[in-house]
């Protein structure tokens, strides 16, 4: 699914990253413990979280995450989307709650699953 | 790379929240220039950024060395916090003695240690209770 059609599904702000636009995404996970994403392994995978803090992108650069989506319409700060930026990694924000934005992404086909040990 | 070994020191800030990760990110920023294959950068990475959070959320910060060499990519972090009373326990998923301020960041859920068991191929925790801590990394590139 193009990271385009991710940010009309969730009616979705695009804060940073418009040059990952047409990157397409076959999973997704959403989670607020940073340490559980990064025991999910997939790539091309968009983040879903509550969570709202740098360590949130510092995680997304290290799993190679590219998307990262804030729900509940939370608003990062300036310095968490400076630091996407210089990252490559798009941020998006979301009025959507958890539940309903993955469950709207699920629903328009990305349904691809991480892989757990 | 042409058999050279390469060497990094980065100092750990002390309870620093904001900065904690700079190191990893610097180390991950090096390896892709070094050409070392995507998915050994990813192991790596991850469990030295485990690594440096866990020196953050315990221990007020401390030192990490990377050593880069055409057989292995070796991180060593240490530090003087208060030690691991049961390395076993620290082990375990979901056994945690992080405070209540750090949860709410999106770690301290016990997880640290067993994701860096889980990304590295060998993972060394030797630890002294009053003393500190020493994690060393090794993610083998053949």
């Amino acid at each position: 699914m193009l990271v385009r059609d991710i940010v009309k599904t969730l009616d979705a702000e695009i804060l940073t990253g418009e040059e990952n636009l047409e990157l397409d995404i076959q999973a997704g996970c959403g989670a607020d413990l940073m340490s559980d994403v990064m025991a999910f392994v997939k790539d091309n995978v968009i983040l879903l979280t509550g969570l709202i803090n740098v360590q949130v992108v510092r995680t997304a650069e290290m799993m190679d995450i590219k998307v990262v989506c804030f729900v509940r319409g939370k608003q990062p700060t300036e310095q968490i989307i400076e630091l996407a930026k210089s990252k490559g990694i798009t941020i998006l924000s979301t009025k959507n709650p958890m539940f309903i934005a993955c469950g709207l992404l699920y629903k328009a086909g990305l349904t691809g699953r991480g892989v757990w040990d | 790379m042409s058999g050279q070994k390469v060497t990094l020191r980065y100092t750990i800030a002390a309870e620093d929240f904001i900065s904690a990760g700079e190191a990893s990110s610097h180390v991950k920023k090096t390896l892709n220039k070094l050409g070392i294959r995507h998915e050994l950068i990813k192991r790596f990475t991850i469990a030295m950024y485990e690594a440096e959070i866990n020196t953050v959320i315990h221990a007020s910060g401390g030192e990490a060395y990377v050593e880069i060499t055409p057989e292995k990519l070796m991180v060593k972090i240490s530090d003087n916090g208060p030690g691991i009373p049961d390395i076993e326990k620290a082990m375990m998923e979901g056994w945690s003695t992080a405070p209540e301020h750090i949860r709410e960041m999106g770690f301290g859920a016990g997880m640290g240690l067993p994701n860096m068991k889980r990304y590295a191929d060998d993972l060394a925790v030797e630890s002294e209770v009053g003393v500190g801590t020493v994690v060393t990394i090794t993610v083998y590139l053949s």
